[in-house]
């Protein structure tokens, strides 16, 4: 245990001062390669060392981050004046057993193991690719690698050791006629195992070539459609139109919208079941500890179109007389944890595609995704792929739609569920200046009427 | 220490060059009306990077134990690398720019924490309903590069900067407004009024909702400098970008010289204006600050490159470089100044007979960015009504292109406002934006 007594004789003399502190210490490691135009961008390797002090006080918090380790005992009595000099009413921190444990990473194929020769040649094999399809103007790919080491340790006698590696890739085709420059591409990841890039030679040309077809694919109208999505976009749907709205720092001292999540409030139909959790072994959103030595759960959010539960930290959960989730994550040293979800999951229904696609006369079906934000009930996201869909049909490609819409209305107007859950291990999430932190979102296909979405 | 890196570098490679941070900041937050937190972040590293057989190396390190490492794993790197298009340059000249105000790291925490407490108060005066947060903080930052070719540069920089943001719910109704301001002097009452003007402001615009009218742009936009930010300063900037130009992605990669939009459009990227958050004496490779015109009375300027971009082209560094600890350098802009026009804004509003008014969108950057595109979310617009804000508008989308848009400019507001601090904008109304309106 490496930080062990380092920490805990850094930690000793805080209590009585404050009435929490932590001190998180990182040590990370990263690969990273980007081709952008026709040849190799950037090949970097870096390393990193920090840590953070954080302490509590009658509510009020104090935070000190740092590279240099010395002196750690100064720089816990720093956070301690931090937090008592916001002072405020009282501490409210749920209850956590403090475990001691040292958890390896869930390795399938490591890698810190690749060669970096051997990763660039994968790379350079799949750029060739792209440019092997007539009419493309720009190939951009990234591949990154990170290894992040954790060492934790609070004032309750917790100390938790752990270590996450994670493997990301996205892969992007451009094609451009003049000024119309359209891209396809798709993003992947994983925990631990570098063979999620391995042949993807028919995706990577199929992204290629799907380019070029969008040049002279042709856009729809704005306005409302009945749209089907399918399970990498319901995915980003679920976490951007639901899942932001289930974080307890958004809501906790908030009493109007404590007031609209309340527990109990029927959001849609009996199809609607979502989850998120870190205790699924091997997603990227996976863990054994999240940043404040809680253990990871699966929280049910949505059983049968009820509101069930929401994520929390362990002040989030103490102030609304909830159970601590596991869900506080940071994603770096020099930044507090905050609610954050993790892989966050519609759960499968009894719908196949068929089944959803019957009966819709123009509606459009939306594959992929390009990106997503949230406000609050607002949410928008994009599709990498569209088609349109008469008479229950998928036909002709358009170009790619923003769907936009009201957390509200949307759930109450998603009346489909398919049987065909899909992880998408691609994603990265933003919050408080905290990105990408390492998610998963999963879904069956889903049907959402009246979805608003915007052509161009 | 740099020099020690530098010369262990030089020893090995052709040319090296050591780029060190090192900062500290102190932020203070508020949540839900009350004081939340107090932090102090310090941080430093340093970064090498080495050409070595004409491709270039990259390594960078936080832990000063492991500084050695840097010159063996840049060198491996090198032997992967890009190809090099340019040396690092040799000393030169460098503008003054004011970048230090040593009243800033003077500011105390009980200072900071009355500055968010008096714009909390005064917001709760007028609007008991409203949850705000706010962040007041300030930072000390001291940059140092030197490279094999003899440049050995540094600069301190000071930040002063205060955010507020303001919440209100009705129903399921919910309402954001905010604003901030960035510099590196000191600011007060007058620039704290300012920004307690614009979120007022927007309260009271927002206080009705209204239905926006679907159009395929024949009705009028009108984008506040906020909206300005927000909406077209991306896609229009991404084709400024020496990377995009370099790889031929840009749609302006053969259309310097060209009047691209309106002739009444000036847009400058001037890293030399006082004070301005990003304005610097050098870039991030220590290439001389200068101002650029990117476009100057509708006419495409040039792109803004770095050393690499700048080679590939076969032109010289605008100096545009910049780069946090753990990337390579890569060309952006350091503070945008668009030139304003000959109209007040009041007047502006009160010339629309149907149209919206834009300040914030939800979503923007998903689409073809780089050919221009914008669609995004309204998350703060409103609609006008002969000549009056009528109320907010929400479920609205808009759609466009940045250079189709700005040849379709009406009228250019007559005074800039800075806008975050690191750009300064006019309002401008134009036509050619689609409006997708979800039906009541």
């Amino acid at each position: 245990m490496k930080y062990r007594d380092r920490i805990e004789s850094a930690l000793n003399g805080s209590g009585g001062k404050a009435d929490y502190c932590e001190i998180r210490l990182e040590e990370t490691d990263n690969t990273r390669l980007t081709y952008r135009g026709k040849s190799l961008d950037t090949i970097a390797q870096t390393s990193g060392l920090g840590g953070n002090v954080r302490a509590v006080s009658k509510g009020g918090w104090g935070f000190a981050s740092f590279n240099s380790l010395d002196d750690l005992k100064t720089k816990v009595a720093e956070a301690v004046a931090q937090a008592r000099a916001v002072g405020g009413v009282k501490t409210e921190l749920g209850e956590v057993e403090p475990h001691v444990d040292v958890v390896p990473a869930h390795i399938v194929n490591d890698p810190a193991k690749i060669s970096l020769d051997e990763k660039k040649r994968l790379m350079d094999h799949y750029n060739d690719l792209v440019w092997s399809v007539d009419g493309i103007n720009s190939a951009d790919i990234v591949y990154g690698d990170t290894s992040r080491k954790t060492f934790f340790g609070n004032s309750d006698g917790a100390y938790i050791e752990q270590h996450q590696v994670h493997v990301i890739s996205r892969i992007s085709a451009q094609a451009r006629d003049g000024g119309d420059v359209q891209q396809a591409g798709f993003s992947l990841g994983s925990q631990g195992d570098y063979d999620v890039v391995r042949d993807l030679d028919d995706d990577v040309i199929d992204a290629a070539k799907r380019a070029v077809a969008l040049l002279s694919a042709k856009s729809i109208d704005g306005g409302e459609r009945t749209v089907i999505l399918d399970p990498v976009l319901a995915g980003v749907f679920v976490h951007e139109a639901f899942g932001h709205l289930s974080e307890g720092d958004n809501v906790y001292e908030n009493e109007k919208l404590r007031e609209i999540m309340y527990m109990g409030r029927k959001f849609g139909g009996k199809h609607l079941n979502f989850t998120d959790g870190a205790a699924i072994p091997g997603l990227r959103g996976s863990f054994k500890y999240d940043d404040e030595g809680t253990p990871a759960t699966r929280t049910a959010l949505v059983r049968e179109g009820v509101l069930v539960g929401r994520l929390h930290s362990r002040e989030t959960a103490a102030k609304m007389g909830e159970t601590p989730t596991g869900n506080a994550r940071a994603i770096g040293y020099n930044f507090p944890p905050i609610v954050r979800m993790t892989n966050t999951i519609i759960e499968a229904g009894e719908a196949n595609l068929d089944d959803l696609l019957e009966g819709v006369d123009d509606g459009v079906y939306v594959r992929n995704w390009y990106g997503g934000m949230t406000q609050h009930e607002m949410f928008t996201f994009s599709s990498g792929e569209a088609y349109m869909i008469r008479k229950g049909e998928i036909q002709e490609a358009v170009r790619p739609v923003m769907l936009t819409g009201n957390l509200f209305e949307t759930l109450k107007n998603l009346d489909g569920v398919g049987n065909d859950l899909g992880m998408n291990q691609g994603g990265g999430c933003g919050k408080g200046g905290q990105m990408p932190l390492p998610v998963s979102n999963g879904s069956p296909h889903i049907r959402i009427q009246n979805c608003l979405i915007s052509g161009a | 220490m740099s020099e020690a890196l530098l010369n262990a570098a030089t020893a090995r490679f052709d040319q090296a060059e050591v780029y060190r941070v090192e900062s500290e900041s102190h932020p203070v937050s508020f949540e839900a009306n009350r004081l939340k937190e107090i932090m102090r972040r310090d941080t430093s590293g340093v970064a090498l990077r080495v050409i070595d057989g004409g491709r270039i190396g990259f390594s960078s390190t936080t832990d000063a134990a492991r500084e050695a490492e840097l010159v063996d794993r840049a060198g491996s790197l090198a032997q992967f690398g890009a190809e090099a298009s340019f040396d690092f340059p040799a000393p030169s000249e460098y503008p003054e720019v004011e970048t230090f105000d040593p009243a800033v790291p003077q500011v105390s925490q009980q200072s900071m924490i009355d500055t968010g407490q008096g714009l909390i108060e005064q917001l709760l005066d007028e609007w008991p309903d409203l949850l705000c947060d706010a962040s007041v903080g300030w930072s000390t930052g001291h940059g140092r590069i030197m490279n094999s070719a003899g440049v050995d540069a540094e600069y301190e920089q000071t930040s002063y900067y205060c955010h507020i943001g303001a919440q209100l719910i009705r129903g399921t109704d919910m309402l954001n407004v905010w604003a901030g301001y960035g510099s590196s002097k000191l600011f007060g009452d007058a620039d704290l009024d300012r920004l307690l003007q614009t979120v007022r402001r927007s309260l009271r615009w927002a206080t009705n909702t209204a239905q926006a009218t679907s159009n395929t742009g024949d009705l009028p936009v009108i984008f506040t400098p906020r909206g300005v930010s927000a909406t077209l300063l991306r896609p229009l900037v991404s084709g400024f970008n020496g990377k995009n130009v370099a790889n031929g992605s840009s749609p302006l990669a053969d259309r310097w010289g060209e009047k691209i939009v309106d002739g009444r459009i000036s847009i400058f990227d001037d890293p030399l204006i006082p004070g301005a958050s990003g304005s610097r004496p050098f870039d991030d490779e220590g290439v001389a600050s200068r101002k650029h015109g990117l476009i100057e009375n509708g006419i495409a300027g040039g792109p803004l490159l770095d050393l690499q971009t700048a080679g590939q082209l076969g032109k010289s560094s605008t100096g545009a470089a910049g780069r946090g600890l753990a990337s390579s350098p890569s060309p952006g802009t350091s503070v945008i100044d668009i030139a304003p026009g000959d109209m007040s804004f009041d007047d502006m509003i009160a010339g629309v007979k149907d149209g919206l008014v834009i300040e914030a969108l939800l979503g923007a950057g998903q689409g073809n960015e780089l050919g221009g595109d914008f669609r995004a979310n309204v998350s703060l617009g409103y609609r006008i009504e002969n000549g009056e804000i009528v109320g907010r508008v929400k479920d609205t989308m808009i759609s466009g292109n940045v250079y189709k848009v700005l040849s379709q400019v009406e009228q250019i507001s007559d005074s800039s406002e800075w806008v975050f601090g690191s750009m300064r904008s006019p309002a401008i109304q134009c036509l050619g934006v689609e409006v997708a309106a979800k039906d009541e």
